[in-house]
This record gives C-alpha cells, sequence and structure tokens, in this order.
C-alpha cells in the first residue's frame, strides 16, 4: 500500500469539528429558514403543510423536524420540470437532471449561493480524504446532465488540486492519461475502477507502480469486499463518497481516512433514519431509510427527502474527530431490495457471494423471471481470463461455486450464467444490478 | 513441439460462433483445425492459427475472453487400429487426455490429431520415447 501523506488539516474543513451544541444551533436556524423558503415559494410543500395543519412557526426544536411532511422522489415526477422550484428562473444559474430510466427525468436547480455550497462540501470531501492543493485528480465521472462530473470538477478546482475532466468512457485513454499526467486520485464509479483495474493488467500497466493514491468512489451502492479488492489490487486507498442529485449531488457525505463509513454535511444535509414502513424516527445505531433535508439550497429545498437509501446514523466519535455523524456505508437501496419466493434479497448480498470466490470480478447482473407462477433467479456474471480456461470442466468448477457461495448465504438456489465480458450493461458507469422481467 | 491453441468462451445462444469466425474471417486468418466443447450455458471454441498471437489480440480488442495453451500434435497412421495404438502407450504412461481432435489436413496417408495433457513436456518425452511421431508446431504451421 502506498503511503499517504499526513494528515494535512485544510482551513475548509473547519465546520467538520464544530462542538455539537453549535452543530445543533447552525442546523436549527438554518432549518427554520429553509421550512419557511419552502412554505413561501412551493405550493406542494404549503399544501401538505395546511393539511397537516403545520405552519413553519411550529419549528422550535430539531426534534420538530420529525413533523414536516415528506417528499418523495415521484413529487419530483409528478412536478417534472420545475414544479419544485423556489426561486424565479432569474436566480438560477445551473440545471441538472437524472437519467430517467424509468419514464421522465427528475430536474435539479441551483442558484449562485446554492452552486457555493456544493462547491464547500466537494472541497471538504476531498480534503477529507487527505487531498490537496498539488494533487493531480482525474475526475472520471460522467460531464454533463449527470451531477457527478461537474460536481467534482468544481470542488477539486477550489482545493487548489489540479483538475483532469476527463469525463467517463474511453477506458484506454483514461489509463494513458494517469500514465503519463501522473494523476494521483481518481473520481468514478467503483465499478468503472474494477473494469480500469482489469484493462491495466490487460495492457501490461502496473497501477501500483504508478502516483495513484486516491480513488474516490460513489454514484452506486458498493460493498466492503469491493473495497478490500479495488486496494488489494490497485494499491490505492479507496473511499466511498455518497450523495444524490434530488439533495445537491456529490458531497451529501464523505469518508475520512479512518474509512469507516461517510461522515455526513451536517451543517447543509439535516439527517434522520426512519422505519421503512411505520415511517417512525429511529434513534442512532438502528437500521432504516435515510432522509434528507437541506438546509440551504435556495433553488430548491427539500424537506424530509426520502432517498431509499438503506443505512444506520453512528454518533460514535471518529478517530479523527469530526463531529459529524457518519452513516454506514450504503449497500442496499430500498428500491433495489427483491423479494423472491418470500425472501428478500439485496444485490450487495449477491456481492458479497460472488467476491467469495477466488478469481472472479463482481461485473453481475440479476435477473428476475417467473415461469409458470414460479419466480425465476438468474445471476449473470462476466467471465475474466483468471477463471477462464479451455476446459469444460474448469468453468462448471467456478460456475458450480459461485452457486454455492449464493446459496450459501441467501439460503436460495439461483442459476448462475457466464456472459462475454462487458455485455452487462452501465449507464454513466453504473451499473444496473437488477432486471426485473417479471408480469406481476 | 508444442502447439499454440487458441480457446475462447462463448455464450449458449444464437449467434455467438458466428461473431468471432466473422472477425477473424475480414482479417484473413485461415483457421486449421477447432472443435468446440459444450457445457450446459456455455460453449468454448478452441482453435489453431498460424498467426495466432495477432489473433489473439484482435479477438480480445473486440471483447472476447481468450486464452492459449499448449497442445501435442502427432501423428496418426489412417487405418483401422491407428489410433488405439497412440492410445496405448498414451494409457501405459498414465497420462490424462483432457480433450483432443484432429486437423483437417492429412501428410501421406497419415492423419495428426492434437491432444490436450495435464502436462504436455512430458507427454512429449514420453510419446517420443515409444516412437510416436510428434509433429514439430513449424511444420504444421508452415505456409503451403
Amino acid at each position: 500500500m502506498k503511503k499517504n501523506s499526513p494528515i494535512n488539516f485544510h482551513p475548509v474543513s473547519t465546520p467538520d469539528f464544530l462542538p455539537v451544541e453549535q452543530l445543533q444551533a447552525l442546523q436549527l436556524q438554518r432549518l427554520q429558514a429553509i421550512v419557511q423558503r419552502a412554505y413561501d415559494h412551493v405550493a406542494l410543500f404549503r399544501k401538505r403543510m395546511n393539511e397537516a395543519d403545520l405552519t413553519p412557526e411550529d419549528v422550535r426544536s430539531l426534534d420538530d423536524v420529525t413533523k414536516l411532511p415528506f417528499t418523495m422522489k415521484s413529487d419530483l415526477r409528478d412536478t417534472y420540470p420545475f414544479g419544485l422550484f423556489a426561486s424565479p428562473m432569474k436566480d438560477i444559474v445551473r440545471l441538472h437532471a437524472s437519467t430517467g430510466t424509468t419514464g421522465k427525468p427528475i430536474v435539479v436547480a441551483y442558484t449562485k449561493a446554492d452552486l457555493g455550497v456544493w462547491e464547500n462540501v466537494m472541497m471538504r470531501s476531498f480534503a477529507a480524504c487527505g487531498l490537496h492543493a498539488g494533487d493531480v485528480i482525474q475526475n472520471a465521472y460522467g460531464y454533463g446532465l449527470f451531477t457527478g462530473g461537474l460536481g467534482a470538477h468544481y470542488g477539486a478546482e477550489a482545493l487548489g488540486a489540479t483538475v483532469i475532466p476527463i469525463s467517463g468512457g474511453n477506458t484506454q485513454r483514461q489509463l494513458m492519461v494517469m500514465k503519463d499526467f501522473g494523476s494521483t486520485a481518481i473520481c468514478c464509479t467503483p465499478s468503472y475502477f474494477l473494469h480500469l483495474i482489469d484493462e491495466a493488467q490487460e495492457l501490461g500497466i502496473s497501477l501500483k507502480e504508478l502516483p495513484l493514491r486516491v480513488g474516490v468512489f460513489g454514484a452506486e451502492p458498493w460493498t466492503e469486499s469491493m473495497r478490500r479488492r479495488i486496494e488489494h489490487d490497485s494499491g490505492l486507498k479507496a473511499y466511498d463518497i455518497y450523495g444524490l442529485s434530488e439533495i445537491i449531488g456529490p458531497g451529501v457525505a464523505m469518508e475520512c481516512q479512518c474509512q469507516s463509513g461517510p461522515h455526513i454535511f451536517e451543517d447543509w444535509f439535516y439527517p434522520e433514519i426512519i422505519d421503512l414502513k411505520s415511517g417512525k424516527p429511529l434513534p442512532d445505531g438502528e437500521e432504516g431509510e435515510l432522509v434528507l433535508t437541506t438546509l440551504g439550497k435556495q433553488a430548491m429545498p427539500m424537506i424530509r427527502y426520502r432517498t431509499r437509501d438503506i443505512t444506520a446514523l453512528s454518533s460514535e466519535k471518529c478517530e479523527c474527530g469530526r463531529t459529524l455523524r457518519r452513516i454506514q456505508r450504503i449497500g442496499r437501496r430500498s428500491d433495489d431490495m427483491f423479494i423472491i419466493r418470500g425472501v428478500n434479497v439485496y444485490p450487495s448480498q449477491i456481492e458479497t457471494a460472488l467476491l467469495k470466490v477466488e478469481g472472479t470480478l463482481p461485473h453481475y447482473q440479476i435477473v428476475l423471471t417467473r415461469e409458470r407462477d414460479l419466480d425465476q433467479v438468474e445471476v449473470q456474471v462476466e467471465v475474466t481470463r483468471e477463471v477462464f480456461g479451455d476446459t469444460v470442466g474448469a468453468l462448471e468448477t467456478v460456475q458450480r461455486n459461485l452457486g454455492h457461495s449464493i446459496e450459501t448465504l441467501t439460503g436460495l438456489h439461483m442459476k448462475v450464467r457466464m456472459v462475454q465480458p462487458q455485455t452487462i450493461t452501465r449507464s454513466e458507469g453504473k451499473a444496473k444490478r437488477v432486471i426485473d422481467q417479471r408480469k406481476m | 513441439m508444442k502447439l499454440k491453441q487458441l480457446s475462447l468462451f462463448l455464450e449458449n445462444k444464437p449467434g455467438a460462433l458466428s461473431r468471432p469466425m466473422r472477425l477473424l474471417a475480414k482479417a484473413k486468418f485461415n483457421i486449421l483445425t477447432l472443435s468446440i466443447a459444450d457445457a450446459n450455458q456455455f460453449g468454448i471454441l478452441r482453435l489453431i492459427l498460424r498467426d495466432w498471437e495477432k489473433a489473439k489480440k484482435l479477438l480480445e480488442k473486440n471483447g472476447f475472453v481468450v486464452k492459449v495453451t499448449d497442445m501435442v500434435a502427432v501423428e496418426v497412421s489412417d487405418e483401422p487400429g491407428g489410433l488405439a495404438k497412440i492410445l496405448d502407450v498414451v494409457e501405459k504412461a498414465g497420462l490424462n487426455v483432457e480433450f483432443m481432435y484432429a486437423f483437417t489436413e492429412k501428410r501421406e496417408n497419415k492423419a495428426i490429431l492434437v491432444f490436450r495433457f495435464d502436462d504436455p513436456d512430458s507427454a512429449i518425452k514420453f510419446l517420443q520415447r515409444h516412437k510416436v511421431n510428434v509433429v514439430a508446431s513449424v511444420d504444421l504451421l508452415k505456409q503451403t
């Protein structure tokens, strides 16, 4: 493992270390202002507040946040494109949108001040994992409507690092640039980085001998075993960044050098964990759905947005000294969970099972079908050079081992099918893990 | 002495075989011999060609997983019992044959078979000691 530079305190990280009392005072102040703003300018929010017989004055303490109505992803779709904006168009300087794989995309907006907040949290994200001026950051998140590329770009520039705005794709060029420009950090999805590792190997490039030392990976759920695999194969330190367009983009939470779960930038994003079914708030340490309230977003305030991401909040003190609470690594989303023959399964369980078998890489997809009223699961795994030989027996053994590993972990028998490399579709570098073809 | 074989992973679906074949044809590669192993859900295509290194690069560039293995080519007289004689030798030596297939070309009433052994080097030594004619790869790959 390459050495990281000693902890280097960047002044922009100061709010990460606020005493809890002051942090909470700041949160309340900002919460009251944002609720007032949403109430004044967003018709849907005002209607829901009125229905619940609430006014912004009812928010007197941080705990009062739990009285407020939730915002759902469907609200963004129903009010497409601009229905949740709280600023007039003349104050909005940027729009982003989701890919909209299922129907209409969702649109998000930023004022100049909002872009400032975004830049601030992205700077703090990079600083938290030990990056600073002098680092060369290869930004392989997609540039465009997707928030990943531009979000990371402005944060890295503001930090004073050298940014390579290479965007996603074109793996061979990524590797050439990484080598020739001496990138010290890369931002991309973890599954794309795995692909870079494969390709580097094929081209005879040893990532361990390059200056690359930090990976800022996000935009899709991944597991601890995938982190270990990445670190082992490339020699860099892999950090988990969390974010979502509806809230701001990347930079909602980021891991520090202790790598023990992303710290939420709580001074800008107020987190809660709720029970999936009842919607009731859960105490720190308990697992449930993450709900976020943007404390400073002017153009599009999100009050109690249900992220569908499943995690727990930890208020235990982190060794780095940050007072910001951490979320557990997000390995699963309530959206991704599928129920098969009555058993709840998350793609992360399949991923863990696959990684247990030597020589396989977690490029996989889960296809659900229904045959004669019976649910069928097929796990498709891309073949790699490590597992492929010229005999049928060797590959069948791998297939059997994979199936066995899945069965041990989930208690379910799933068909495993080996497929050609690069045949599992990736959008914006994100792998779509579950394809549900069941007709209900 | 050893002959290089390329093996390719194929999915078990229509068009899986024709894609690599079209690629090789377009680049004017001539296939000397081939064999296909089919399992339930996938297949393995094994190829012997002259310019195997270039062919491997081409296939990999087009997303195939390609493995190179050493094969042993053996001359067998084209008459009843020809193969049985060779297999007797193989059996006596306790050599394990993973699989074998034949060359399309014949040389003076002799057929050529390619064998995949666990340990090709000791197999070659043993076969030669027992007067089995192991064909040098250079002879087989010669342009005719």
